[in-house]
């Protein structure tokens, strides 16, 4: 049976950002572990005949033709930062963090 | 390592063998984004190519650019891949601002296309064929312009800023299968495989990538093994390599500095590396741990893609005659060395040249015009030889002039100068500055007459058999007409008044 670890958990909050508390990470340690092992009564049903599935739409093949459409004007863009400088989108400090 | 040893070439090559990977990413020329129709126009304002799909906003849809799907199986069977009969997107999820939804679409264990070759020449004529791993659909990112720091740079910086206009353009991402049994010659291999390539993608039609307009980039990995032994040393991965020099010199200095460290002793950390252009050294950049670790999963909001097999043959079938086959196929056509087409190719001449002859002209003289002249001016101006205010029509249109014997060199030099200032056509310019060649009997009989009258010492040596001298006469009738005299006729009409014959 698959499950999932404390430092699995503690690996995926570190990749998504999140900062957990020690009783934070017992608490979904355990939560997610219930909930993959919910999952995986999936595979217990599905035999052979049914193939891994990511889309529930029997549909392939959905294109669009190369033409332009209209644009958000930058100010439109711009309009939910946070800051911006030079009508970019203005970041924190990328390096310096670690 | 702070300070960066290097041993010979030669002594790592003697040590040493060579074992590269190249990835390369091309932009797609397409008019609207990969999964959005945000415009991709070059130089426009700051965020103005923008949408809620590329900003990542909540609600909104990608939907995928058939342009950008048709170019990738176009890229793909050019390369002798495999064209997937269904195949998905995938997010790369990972945090950096120059991605404003958090993860790249891109193509993970699905690739459009993949397993096969693509066979570059050598300066020498050697041909090596480079396997193709896969070629597969992603997304540029956004701009970053750091501030604060030292020189734009990430480094010190205090903030940086953001223009997400690039973010979502169709990438394609072509990665080689290791490349093996390149010896000494791995750097000319890298170098002539991306040139290979830029060509591929230009004959295709679905970019123009120009490299040092980050159209086209080249990642170099690169490892060493001892001579003799099969498994493979540890990799660096040198980024954003961006001119087919620079791809060659970065995979030379990495093999150097690969069999420094290892021949002391060492190990190689596996990292991306900086290529510097200014001295063609690398430099230590990310250390490559877990960041690996990018969670990839299907794209759930975009659904597969499956080629229908009409589709692609109808693509094989259209595809260009191969770049290196047309090049030899040219070069038998034009008579020319390997050396010569060479240039022509560096010159970006090739096709201006042979549009020049579909005119009419004859490819010697579309030659000489584009390779002498035009060259010179295209060098001195900086600007592209295709970007030169003068068509191939243009250009077969004075060669005919000179062929016909209305013009001599010098007077279509004046004239191509006439119209690369915007004169006109080479009949206005030639109307307007009066540039015709003086052939007119009586006019040049009477030039020549004045020749030998004036420099009457020099028509007596030739009375008395010195050929030779006629040449200091002829300058002086092509002076007096300034130019425009046909300098064979003037010739002729000199040793016939002199009653000498040549030879």
């Amino acid at each position: 049976m698959p499950g999932i670890t404390r430092e699995e958990v503690a690996h995926l909050a570190r990749l998504a950002r999140l900062e957990l508390k020690d009783e934070e990470l017992d608490h979904f340690a355990g939560q997610l572990d219930d909930i993959i092992g919910a999952v995986a009564r999936v595979s217990e049903v599905a035999d052979q005949d049914v193939p891994p599935t990511s889309h529930p739409l029997p549909l392939t093949n959905v294109m669009r033709a190369d033409e332009v459409r209209p644009s958000l004007t930058p100010e439109q863009a711009l309009s939910g930062a946070p800051a911006q400088e030079q009508q970019r989108f203005k970041v924190p400090q990328i390096l310096g963090e670690e | 390592m702070t300070v960066t040893d290097l041993v010979s070439y030669e002594d790592a090559l003697a040590a040493y063998d060579p074992v590269m990977g190249l990835e390369v990413h091309v932009e797609l020329g397409t008019k609207t984004k990969m999964f959005c129709g945000c415009a991709t126009t070059l130089g426009a304002d700051a965020n103005a190519q923008t949408c809620p799909t590329c900003l990542g906003l909540p609600g909104s849809l990608p939907v995928v650019n058939a342009i950008g799907v048709e170019s990738a199986i176009k890229i793909g069977l050019a390369l002798n891949c495999s064209i997937a009969e269904w195949c998905r997107f995938a997010r790369k999820n990972y945090f950096y601002p120059d991605m404003p939804k958090n993860f790249q679409t891109s193509q993970y264990d699905e690739p459009i296309a993949f397993d096969g070759y693509l066979d570059v020449q050598l300066e020498d004529g050697e041909v090596f064929r480079v396997q193709i791993e896969r070629a597969h659909m992603e997304e540029d990112t956004g701009k970053s312009t750091h501030v604060g720091g030292a020189t734009g740079r990430i480094h010190g910086a205090s903030h940086s800023l953001l223009d997400y206009n690039r973010a979502g353009i169709p990438l394609i991402e072509i990665v080689t299968k290791p490349i093996e049994g390149a010896g000494e010659r791995a750097p000319e291999v890298a170098k002539a495989y991306v040139a290979e390539l830029r060509e591929l993608i230009k004959a295709l039609g679905v970019s123009e990538a120009r490299m040092e307009m980050g159209q086209m980039r080249c990642d170099v990995n690169l490892s060493l093994r001892p001579n003799g032994t099969e498994k493979l040393g540890t990799r660096s991965e040198t980024k954003n390599v961006n001119s087919l020099r620079s791809v060659e010199r970065a995979a030379r200095f990495e093999i150097q500095r690969h069999a420094a460290v290892l021949s002391s002793g060492g190990t190689i950390v596996q990292e991306t590396r900086h290529f510097h252009e200014e001295d063609g050294s690398t430099t230590a950049g990310r250390i490559k741990d877990n960041a690996e670790d990018y969670r990839y999963f299907p794209e759930p909001d975009l659904v597969p893609v499956a080629p229908a097999r009409e589709w692609v043959e109808e693509l094989r079938g259209a595809l260009p005659e191969l770049p290196r086959l047309r090049r030899n196929r040219l070069r038998e056509e034009w008579g020319v060395s390997a050396h010569d087409m060479q240039s022509i190719l560096n010159a970006g001449a090739v096709d201006l040249i042979v549009a020049t002859t579909e005119a009419g002209a004859d490819s010697a003289s579309a030659r000489k015009w584009w390779m002498g002249e035009l060259a010179r001016r295209a060098n001195e101006d900086g600007v592209d030889l295709a970007a030169l205010p003068i068509t191939p029509v243009q250009v077969a249109r004075v060669a005919a002039l000179v062929a016909e014997g209305s013009l001599n060199d010098k007077l279509a030099r004046q004239t191509i100068e006439g119209v690369l200032a915007g004169e006109g056509d080479p009949d206005t310019v030639v109307e307007k500055r009066g540039l015709k060649v003086v052939s007119d009997e009586g006019a040049l009989g009477s030039a020549v007459d004045e020749a030998i009258a004036g420099n009457a010492a020099i028509a007596d040596k030739i009375r008395g058999g010195k050929v030779a001298a006629a040449g200091a006469l002829v300058g002086a009738v092509m002076k007096a007409t300034r130019g425009q005299a046909d300098a064979a006729r003037v010739r002729e009409l000199i040793l016939e008044r002199l009653g000498v014959t040549e030879g």
